[in-house]
């Protein structure tokens, strides 16, 4: 094994956790420094007293990625509320910044007050991309704190994770110490208990197991070092607690009610540019269209929307409050969201006190009219493209993957779009999905060139962008035993695509690294034995794996040669039934038979419902855990037919207004 | 028929202390955003992206402080001659609404037809620490840059290598007292300290170059912009001045008589 980087663990600042004074006279020589000086609007400094609990939340990932992450910022508010807890913020330091601290010997630090991450209780991780992984052991080592979990003792900070990676933790399982599954909001509150009783206690010398303990205690908190592994050769034979008391599965939290957290009441506002520069406002959690690829809409199940009365207040005041001109609604399928159409209105008929519209943004819309009807309420939205997620090329295809959008609604959409002035259209395909043949691939182009043509009748150069991304298999999904496409299989079908869009006018293609979606599968459903791998590639300089300049495929496969691992045994490879996954001790609620059954019909080509508005088919997810959907309306929304495997006509009518646009300034 | 005429307001801003680290386009967002939560009456530009009516200044780089930074407002039409906004009022509606290290100084009415602050701006005054320098070093370096035909200094613009020279643009260089630090500058000098007159056309002089001109080893410090400069009817003044809030443009000072009769009603 090669050195480990310069460890700075005796910090530039003794006596001081602040590293402030050692950090400022390099940042005039690093790029972007503002994404290390904090001051955020709606971030006033967290009170410290001996007796508080101190939380340092980090994003694995530069601060323009990190910073609006929502979880984190739910979260902060929640632990700053308490009396006996505080948090602050950390973001991974991009490589000319981390040069320089390794050099100086400047600890990793939170960039409120820039206190050393060492002088926390906890350092916890959001993780929501495998790629990330590596940027956690980095973070954690730039702290001077062991990355192993077994080399820690009680002077050093827990190391926890939470987010949606979690729901398979086990290529991380030697490098954290809690794992959480599920929606954080109480649960913290739970874990902020246990760590002021430690505090309390002085931390003694060899109390940390017993920490560990109780924590393995509280409901959606698994510690991956309580659990043996066996393995049957390369399989897995089973994971068992080691203890009695440490539960033989780790079931997710889940909040029943979204109006009890209106979180976050203040948003950060950054000084610096970051994605999603915006006003976010969670209008639902969950969702039930039974996307089979889709991991996220499997875990947060069941639906829970937030009262339009909470969501119009919270727009309001984060609005007056940001000086934000923007605000986007997000949820899984904000076109489902009870009563849309009036939230669209009344954030229209916003008092901004200014002459400027506020722009209402709607990410993750259906492919249907009803869509283009709500984005042609918002009159000020910059008509330059909207995007739409068919994500299969052909019927068939769709029906494998539960996403029922029929031909008529995709054209009816891009056709309503472009009749209102729209356009540029961009489409979201997936290809190496289950059962894919070329001819579904090549519906990708054929799909492409009619929404070019529809564009004619209405413009001279409509165009139309493909962005074709490689098909992941992630846990608790219905594909979960699926073998993900080789690389050259990605590479194969995306050339498929790049012949057949050559000679389209105004169709271009985009497309996803395969061999970051390789990687990206490696780690989605890798076990244990991955630990060793993920810490050679960290050595060897592998962080940064989401950035294309940094990320290093050959790192990976070296490593896994190095350990003795196949890649195509981890990736490539179909699960069968009676497998052991190396998730199965835990549980996003969804019973695992129910998965089997939804894999099966997938292969039968069988769509499944939306259970919002047809009986419950037991997924698991509502009555394993006594919840249920909350949605204000009983009815199914107005158009499209996407996911709820009933045609048109089922829902409300259409209600598309296609209304003549007005610019500002101009006279009606 | 012509629109009716928005009407300007310059304000001059201070910029110390951690906040110096965001960009110039960086401080244009926060304006944009504390102006909305000003709820002042901000002209917007027309057409369906209509985007605030802001102009700023020279831009000043990532990392220098600043007690002498700029910029125009538009404000929608007879926003100010009605009594609407009150220019006197401006720093104490907008000063909390800004990050901290950011405040307004000083404001002012801008005449109809008055340049822009860009073309304007002739020359900034600037304070700079240099670490490890000492005063004799400083001495040396103000006389040989001053007694020099020429400063060349090369740069790569657009991947190609340029020189210029920039002994033009040095219009005046001193060696400076700890004591001329502005108040708000909360730092101590970690070497000997320069004040130079630097002129901005046709390239804006920046103090690295004019240190990279004489001693290529020497590395700026902290960096205050003191002043920025104009020339008004053969005149240097500042665009506003910390004293008062006269109207700018035109050479004429005098008080706004529109705002003057509506504050008296």
């Amino acid at each position: 094994m090669s050195a480990a980087p310069p460890n700075p663990s005796s910090t530039a600042t003794a006596g001081s956790s602040s590293v402030w004074s050692a950090l400022e006279p390099h940042l005039p020589k690093v790029a972007k420094p503002a994404r290390y000086i904090g001051l955020e609007d709606g971030a006033p400094a967290s009170e410290r007293a001996p007796h508080k609990v101190g939380w340092l939340l980090c994003y694995p990932d530069t601060y323009e990625i990190g910073l609006p992450n929502q979880g984190l910022q739910i979260l902060r508010e929640i632990v700053n509320e308490r009396d006996d807890a505080y948090a602050e913020r950390g973001y991974a330091v991009w490589s000319d910044l981390e040069a320089i601290m390794r050099r100086e010997r400047i600890p990793f630090f939170s960039v409120e007050t820039h206190t050393s991450a060492a002088a926390f209780d906890a350092i916890a991780f959001n993780l929501s991309a495998e790629l990330t992984y590596t940027n956690v052991l980095n973070c954690v080592d730039l702290a001077g704190v062991p990355v192993r979990s077994d080399e820690r003792d009680e002077t050093h900070p827990l190391v926890v994770v939470g987010g949606h990676c979690t729901y398979n933790p086990e290529p991380l399982a030697d490098f954290v110490d809690v794992v959480v599954l599920g929606d954080g909001e109480e649960v913290i509150g739970e874990i902020t208990d246990v760590l002021r009783e430690w505090r309390a206690e002085g931390k003694t010398a060899g109390s940390r197991p017993n920490v560990l303990r109780a924590l393995a205690g509280v409901e959606g908190v698994y510690v991956p070092s309580l659990y043996d592994v066996a393995y049957d050769g390369p399989f897995l034979a089973e994971v068992t607690p080691r203890f009695p008391d440490v539960p033989e599965r780790v079931e997710k939290r889940t909040i029943s009610d979204l109006a009890e957290w209106p979180y976050p009441k203040q948003q950060l506002v950054p000084l610096t540019e970051v994605v999603h520069d915006r006003l976010n406002v969670e209008v639902f959690r969950g969702c039930t269209r039974g996307c089979r690829f889709c991991q996220a809409g499997m875990i947060t199940r069941p639906v829970r929307e937030r009262p339009a009365e909470q969501v119009r207040s919270m727009i309001d005041s984060g609005l007056k409050r940001t000086g934000y001109d923007e605000v986007t609604l997000t949820s899984l399928s904000t076109a489902d969201f009870s009563g849309i159409e009036q939230t669209v209105q009344d954030v229209m008929d916003l008092d901004t006190g200014s002459a400027q519209p506020i722009t209402l943004g709607l990410p993750s819309l259906r492919v249907d009219a009803f869509t283009v009807g709500l984005a042609n309420k918002i009159q000020n939205a910059r008509r330059t493209g909207l995007t739409f997620a068919p994500e299969a090329g052909t019927w068939r295809m769709r029906q494998v993957i539960n996403k029922l959008i029929r031909e008529e609604d995709l054209y009816g959409a891009v056709g309503s779009a472009y009749s209102q002035g729209w356009r540029r259209m961009k489409l979201y395909f997936l290809t190496g999905l289950p059962s894919e043949t070329d001819e579904d691939t090549l519906g990708i182009a054929e799909l492409a060139k009619n929404c070019v043509e529809l564009g004619r009748e209405h413009h001279k150069n409509p165009s139309v962008t493909v962005s074709v991304g490689g098909f992941v298999p992630k846990p608790f999904t219905p594909f979960q035993w699926f073998g993900q496409n080789t690389e050259d299989e990605l590479r194969r079908k995306i050339n498929l695509l790049k012949d057949a869009t050559r000679k389209m006018n105004g169709v271009q293609l985009k497309w996803h690294d395969p061999r970051a979606s390789v990687i990206e599968g490696l780690l989605s459903r890798g076990d244990r034995r991955l630990g060793r791998v993920l810490e050679l590639v960290w050595r060897r300089g592998g962080v940064f794996q989401e950035w294309g300049e940094h990320f290093d495929e050959k790192l990976w496969l070296d490593a896994m040669a190095e350990c003795g691992l196949d890649p195509d045994w981890y990736i490539h490879r179909h699960r069968t039934e009676d497998e052991v996954l190396p998730w199965d001790h835990l549980s996003a609620g969804l019973h695992k038979d129910f998965l089997w059954m939804d894999w099966q019909d997938a292969l039968a080509e069988v769509g499944l419902p939306d259970c919002r508005w047809t009986p419950c088919y037991d997924c698991g997810a509502c009555t394993g855990y006594s919840i249920e959907h909350i949605v204000a309306s009983a009815t199914p929304p107005a158009g499209g037919s996407q996911g709820t495997g009933q045609d048109l006509g089922a829902g409300h009518s259409v209600p598309v207004e296609l209304t003549p646009r007005i610019p500002q300034g101009a006279k009606p | 028929m012509t629109p009716p005429r928005t009407e300007r307001i310059r304000i001059r801003f201070d910029k110390f202390g951690r906040i110096r680290f965001t960009s110039h386009r960086d401080v244009a967002r926060v304006w944009e955003r504390s102006l909305r939560r000003s709820r002042l009456p901000v002209s917007y530009s027309e057409g369906f992206s209509p985007r605030p009516r802001l102009r700023f200044g020279l831009a000043l780089a990532t990392a220098h402080e600043s007690c002498g930074e700029y910029l125009d407002v538009d404000l929608e039409p007879g926003a100010v001659s009605s009594g609407r906004v009150d220019i006197d009022e401006l720093a104490p509606l907008v000063n909390p609404m800004l990050p901290p290290g950011m405040t307004i100084q000083a404001t002012a009415h801008v005449e109809p037809g008055a340049p822009s602050l860009q073309e304007s701006v002739d020359s900034c005054t600037w304070l700079v620490d240099v670490p490890q320098m000492t005063p004799a070093q400083a001495h040396d370096l103000v006389e040989r840059a001053l007694a020099a035909e020429e400063l060349p200094v090369t740069r790569t613009r657009k991947g190609k290598s340029v020189t210029d020279d920039i002994r033009p643009n040095v219009l005046a260089l001193r060696v400076a007292d700890p004591d001329e630090r502005p108040p708000a500058a909360e730092w101590q000098p970690a070497g000997a300290l320069l004040r130079a007159e630097l002129g901005t056309h046709p390239r804006a002089c920046r103090p690295a170059e004019l240190l990279a001109a004489v001693d290529p080893t020497l590395e700026e410090g902290r960096v205050v912009r003191l002043h920025q400069w104009t020339m008004v009817d053969g005149v240097r003044r500042e665009p506003v001045p910390l004293e008062a809030s006269p109207p700018v443009g035109a050479g004429i000072a005098r008080p706004s008589a529109a705002h003057a009769i509506e504050r008296a009603s």
